[in-house]
């Protein structure tokens, strides 16, 4: 069984492949026909999903054989001396997790496209697009080496670039892209040098072979005070997701990233790309295992801090993306610090499920844009669930499983990600995740009481989505549903996807209802504030004005960094400009004026009267003699006038 | 010291290969001198068959080239003044093939980037082509007089074409060229003097000669005192053809002022030649002076990565930000050199061939905003992806491949760069890594400055590249791209050269000396 | 000074020869003609040939074999020669300069000036 199994795994390198095929046709062949260029798309990536099916069965068939011995095949890539890097595929049931969930929410995001994107003129550069991305986040996850990884992490990182700003007409829309870019550049920079210092010592960036390196008694050597070499590594590696998964305070660019359209940000933004960090730590979990302690802890500390930092500015904000960015980035810092505490399932398990929330809620929102002809501030929306039901409903579902209400997706991953940070003795950390789930609930229900609820705005012409944008609505809601279920038989998610060995845990069902009641505890709260307006919610900003203008601007995080970049970065480069001009060019320049200037004052000797010169001459061959005849040592030896006789 | 391969293997049968590859713009040149001045279009076209046929050929030289025999091949040795010593020696091996073809792949896609030139046509492409021809010749040459010949006569006609055909803007063209060439004829004084030291030096026992196997493998005769005054003057001398700080003054108002078909030669293969002789010249024939200076020139070259990229970012002028952008790279190619391995060797090479490539994408897509805008300034261009968007593609390839994007084949070479040099030159790679931050800022902002943004109405009388001009974006990006790809391809030939060439043996030796890094 | 054993020798022909070489000498620097100057070059020409003369007759008067040894007036025939062709050459410039400018001036000869 295992065998047949490890003839489909060899295929896995079409899961990117096709999807990236497809790009190619868009890109040079079909470019003018926009139906060719979706539909040539989202075949590809439907057999990508198919095939990610396939293998995803076929992985929890091979059951416990596929933990211990994933599939890996090898290519050489790059072979000169002092480098060697291998291209290659791995399915093991991590792996196998994340080609489903991207595949899935790929094709759900390309389907909806159809609806939302109608009428646009990019409309085949966005497929053309839509195709690289998944190309690259599919092939990175199937990745078998850092470098690899790498490459695709970047390919991603450009994809982002291109559909933030796919509306580059406007300016706001490009300067978020190029926020994007950047800002992950910089923890690609960390990174990077992870990946050197890795290589230089182990000759490999190799997972399985840095795995077992690491594993096999391996002495770390102090390198920078007492602190061990694995730890530098893990440290600098640690940027990278730092960058790309939006923690603190690299987390800036992901709500600015909300410029592009929105299936973009339910794909990329919510579901994919900024899961790739977690995906990475969880990849290369053995380093941060093996590094001191303190890695992991910063890990749970930043993670834990961006989860609740998040949330607080998630219940100020008033654009319905932004809310929805803000509540990634939190969830996002969910899954970090549940790597921190030490428990790589549970991290796993809550990105599955919020990819399939978060981005059921985000194409949610876009129905109600699209519907409301481009309006995103939730105060100029209203009463929507009953002019546009399947919208709502589906939304609602996704509320409900970001609140961690039972029985849907989110509360079995977000329990678990609480017990385990508990059990492994992270108290504070743990209160910090349970307030966190409580301002989770109470904004999102927010969002969905003021947006669904209440009375209609005259103003607002609404009307049902397509079936193009409903039915992946319909598809994702019911993973919503059902996904969690995955934490319940004998062969558990847990079984598959752990680090280390395997012990099957029974749920905690005591902290579970603690959980539940802190997220009933905000739908609650929401209810009362927004629905039934019991407490005005006017008179709680007008009570803490001065927190409320911090939350609602983000703690001017974004102006410090302009402020950074203004004056440091850009006053730099003007600082060594004008160096350059009047310093070394003077140099330079100056260099010019004295050869000009020692010709303007030689060039009087040049009267051009023969006279002159012909004193010169003159006095030329009387020195000549002179020092011939009276000159000491070479020169008077070479006196040709003393061969005959006369003077000495 | 220890025994060093004297004399390295060598196909005799091909030898032909390279002068034709040599004298196809010679001969088209030739052929366009014979021309009446007004047939604009067949100029054009013999000098685009001419770099065509140069092109094929060196691109059979790197098929045929045997990587299991290594060393120098297609080679040709004709005694010039037996008397001095000088040959008339070509030859390639894995190191300069790349650089070759760099040559013919942007000489054959300037033509055509030159292709709107209607002033003086004929004159232009004569001087073109023997500027093509002279940089080829550098590559080619196996034997030092040689190699100082072709130098000398690629300096001279970009003034002549800086002056005719250049724009004027914070400097005067004039200035531009006067600048240009008469810095690197001083580095080139430089250099002349450390050659001929080293002429006498090998020549000390008789037998004279300028083959450059010939005078590696007469380190004996060179002291350590010699050899680190004789690379002190090649620093000068290649130091100021690659702009390394401070010698870089001249890049930027250089590139500004000429025409785009110089500005792709220079900053593409001009520059490299710099590289290429430090490497060759510098670390091959005298490694103890090399690393004596290593850490200076470390040093040095992080500086220009570091004070380009951010003088690049303060800059309003377009062929500015490139100028300064090629200053920065060059800084990477320079420390990969100074960290005297062979990992850090291949990259090296890697680079310059990346950076050619790109920078010639970039400089010839600026050239057609030039040609159609008639402004070079960011201010006022803008949106321009929404009336050329052919252009806008092609200068997004070139923006990516500048900050490295993975896929792109510079990002193998800056790699392979800070692999190298990591070991040996910690903190200078460190430094010169966070460059790329820089350089994805500055990149950045240009791109989304000049091609995004709303549409402007003045700009909405353009038309985009097409034809005879598309031929540099198809060319360089397929370039790009497939170095990305298929790395083995270009790395594997370099590193063939790299270790094949004697070079290894004699990084080793050097490289033994030198203890300490973090590792 | 002895005017008693005085006889006239070599030191003698070379002091002639000396100050004809110097009023010539004195000559070109200081004349302003270019004819002159022409005039006072023959006079340092002719100058040199009285060296090569007295030189000749004092130095290598003995024969070997039959024949004298007449170096040194071959060599005053050839700067005769010489000289000749020279102020041919030198006053048909100077006709040339003349009909140009209309002036034989050599202050004023400074067109090759900066």
């Amino acid at each position: 069984m295992f065998k047949e199994m490890h003839d489909l795994f060899q295929w896995a390198w079409l899961i990117p492949a096709l999807p990236f095929l497809s790009f190619l046709i868009i890109a040079f062949v079909t470019k003018r026909s926009k139906r060719l260029s979706s539909t040539v798309s989202i075949l590809a990536i439907l057999t990508s999903l198919s095939l990610a099916i396939a293998i995803g069965l076929g992985v929890i068939q091979s059951g416990a054989e596929i933990v211990e011995h994933p599939a890996i095949v090898n290519v050489n890539w790059l072979n000169i001396v002092g480098l060697e890097i291998d291209f290659g595929t791995i399915i093991d049931p991590l792996s196998a997790m994340m080609l489903f969930v991207v595949a899935l929410v790929a094709s759900m995001v390309q389907i909806y496209s159809l609806g939302y994107m109608r009428g646009d003129v990019g409309w085949s550069r966005y497929y053309a697009y839509q195709s690289l991305f998944a190309a690259s986040m599919l092939g990175m996850v199937i990745a078998t080496n850092l470098l690899q990884l790498f490459i695709f992490w970047e390919l991603v990182g450009l994809c982002s670039y291109l559909l933030i700003g796919f509306w580059y007409f406007k300016v706001s829309a490009r300067e978020a892209a190029k926020k994007a870019f950047i800002t992950t550049r910089v923890g690609d920079f960390g990174l990077l040098l992870g990946m050197l210092f890795l290589y230089t010592k182990f000759g490999t960036l190799d997972f399985a072979a840095l795995s077992a390196a690491l594993n096999t008694n391996f002495q770390d050597v102090a390198v920078i005070g007492t602190v061990g070499y694995v730890t530098v590594m893990a440290f600098l590696v640690f940027m990278g997701p730092i960058g790309k998964s939006g923690q603190f305070p690299l987390h800036v660019w992901l709500p600015d990233a909300m410029e592009g359209p929105t299936p973009v940000s339910a794909l990329i933004h919510a579901a994919t790309m900024v899961v790739a960090g977690v995906y990475l730590v969880a990849r290369m979990y053995f380093l941060f295992d093996h590094a001191s302690p303190a890695a992991l802890q910063f890990i749970a500390g930043l993670g834990a801090f961006t989860a609740i930092f998040s949330a607080s500015i998630a219940i100020a904000q008033d654009d319905i993306k932004r809310i929805l960015a803000f509540s990634t980035l939190s969830q996002l810092g969910y899954m970090m610090f549940a790597l921190g505490v030490g428990s790589l399932t549970a991290s796993m398990f809550h990105l599955m499920t919020h990819a399939f929330f978060k981005a059921l809620m985000f194409l949610a929102a876009g129905s109600v844009i699209i519907a409301l002809h481009h309006k995103q501030d939730i105060w100029e929306m209203g009463g929507l669930w009953k002019k546009m039901p399947i919208t709502g409903t589906t939304f609602f579902i996704g509320v409900l499983a970001i609140s961690g209400v039972p029985p849907f997706a989110g509360f079995w991953s977000k329990d678990e990600i609480l017990a385990h940070a508990l059990h492994n003795g992270h108290p504070i950390i743990y209160a910090v995740g349970l307030f966190t789930a409580f301002l989770t609930a109470f904004y999102m229900c927010r969002l969905f009481f003021v947006v669904f609820m209440g009375p209609e705005k005259k103003e607002n012409h609404t009307k049902e989505s397509p079936w193009s944008m409903t039915i992946p609505l319909m598809i994702l809601a019911f993973f919503s549903v059902f996904g969690g279920f995955v934490a319940l038989p004998e062969h558990n998610f847990a079984f598959y996807v752990h680090y280390g060995e395997f012990h099957h845990e029974p749920i905690a069902w005591g902290l579970a209802g603690i959980s539940v009641v802190a997220g009933l505890l905000g739908i609650g709260l929401a209810y009362v504030i927004y629905v039934t307006k019991a407490i005005s919610a006017e008179n709680v900003v007008a009570r803490f004005p001065g927190i409320y203008k911090l939350l609602k601007n983000k703690y001017y995080i974004d102006e410090i960094f302009l402020w950074l970049i203004h004056n440091i970065m850009d006053g730099l480069g003007k600082v060594l400009y004008w160096f350059d001009i009047y310093i070394v060019d003077g140099i330079v320049n100056g260099l010019a004026l004295i050869t000009r200037g020692s010709g303007k004052v030689l060039r009087r000797t040049n009267t051009g009267q023969l006279q002159t010169y012909a004193m010169v001459f003159f006095f030329a061959v009387v020195v000549i003699f002179m020092v011939f005849a009276f000159g000491e040592g070479q020169l008077a030896a070479l006196n040709p006038l003393a061969t005959l006789g006369g003077v000495k | 010291m220890s025994a060093l391969p004297t004399v390295l293997p060598t196909v005799g049968s091909m030898s032909l290969l390279l002068p034709f590859t040599l004298l196809a713009p010679l001969v088209a040149m030739l052929l366009i001198v014979f021309l009446p001045k007004e047939e604009t279009k067949t100029i054009k076209l013999v000098a685009a068959m001419g770099m065509f046929v140069s092109l094929v050929l060196s691109l059979y030289a790197f098929y045929a080239y045997k990587w299991a025999l290594g060393g120098m091949q297609f080679t040709l040795t004709i005694p010039w003044v037996p008397d001095l010593g000088v040959n008339l020696a070509l030859g390639v091996d894995g190191l300069s093939l790349p650089m070759l073809l760099l040559t013919n792949l942007i000489g054959f896609a300037s033509i055509y980037a030159s292709w709107n030139i209607d002033k003086r046509v004929k004159e232009f492409f004569v001087l073109l082509l023997i500027l093509i021809a002279g940089v080829m010749g550098t590559f080619i040459a196996r034997d030092l007089f040689i190699f100082f010949l072709f130098y000398e006569i690629v300096v001279i006609p970009i003034y002549i074409m800086v002056i005719i055909w250049g724009s004027t803007k914070r400097v005067t063209k004039e200035y531009a060229a006067m600048k240009l060439t008469i810095y690197l004829l001083i580095g080139s004084a430089f250099l002349l003097v450390g050659m001929v030291a080293l002429y006498l030096a090998a020549g000390a026992n008789g037998n004279p000669t300028f083959m450059f196997d010939q005078l590696s493998a007469r380190q004996d005769l060179y002291s350590p005192a010699f050899q680190k005054v004789a690379f002190a003057l090649m620093i000068v001398g290649f130091g100021s053809l690659i702009s390394m700080f401070p010698f870089h003054s001249w890049s930027p108002d250089g590139y500004a002022g000429a025409p785009t078909a110089v500005s792709m030669i220079h900053a593409g293969v001009l520059k490299k030649i710099g590289g290429y002789g430090l490497i060759r010249l510098g670390v091959y024939v005298l490694p103890v002076g090399a690393s004596f200076w290593a850490p200076y020139i470390a040093t040095l070259a992080v500086i220009s990565v570091l004070y380009a990229a951010l003088i690049a970012l303060a800059q309003k002028d377009l062929k500015y930000v490139v100028g300064y952008s090629s200053v920065s790279h060059m800084g990477y190619v320079i420390i990969a050199i100074a960290a005297l391995n062979p990992t850090a060797a291949t990259g090296a090479v890697a680079m310059m061939f990346a950076h050619g490539v790109m920078a010639a994408l970039f400089f010839s897509m600026i050239g057609f905003i030039y040609e159609k805008t008639h402004t070079r300034n960011i201010a006022d261009l803008g949106g321009l992806a929404h009336q050329m968007p052919r252009l806008a593609i092609g200068f997004m390839i070139a923006g990516m491949a500048s900050l490295g994007l993975p896929g792109t084949v510079n990002f193998i070479a800056e790699f392979t760069i800070f692999m190298g040099a990591i070991k040996v030159l910690p903190v200078q790679t460190i430094l010169g890594i966070a460059g790329i931050i820089f350089t994805a800022v500055y990149i950045l902002r240009t791109i989304a400055n000049v091609l995004f943004g709303p549409r402007r109405s003045e700009w909405d009388h353009l038309t985009d590249i097409r034809g005879p001009e598309l031929v540099p974006l198809v060319l360089f990006g397929f370039v790009i791209f497939f170095g990305g790809i298929f790395p083995n391809v270009l790395m594997g030939m370099i590193d063939t050269g790299v270790t094949s060439s004697g070079l290894a043996k004699v990084l080793e030796m050097v490289s033994q000396a030198k203890m300490g890094g973090l590792f | 000074m002895n005017l008693a054993n005085f006889s006239v020798g070599l030191s003698t022909y070379l002091l002639v020869g000396a100050m004809l070489f110097s009023l010539g000498l004195y000559g070109v620097f200081s004349r302003r003609n270019i004819v002159a100057i022409l005039m006072s070059i023959e006079l340092m020409l002719n100058a040199v040939n009285i060296n090569f003369v007295a030189f000749n007759r004092f130095i290598w008067n003995q024969k070997i074999d039959v024949h004298y040894i007449l170096t040194g007036h071959v060599a005053a025939l050839f700067v005769i020669v010489v000289a000749a062709a020279e102020v041919a050459v030198g006053l048909a410039l100077v006709i040339t300069i003349y009909r140009n400018r209309q002036t034989a001036n050599v202050d004023e000869f400074n067109w090759l000036k900066w």
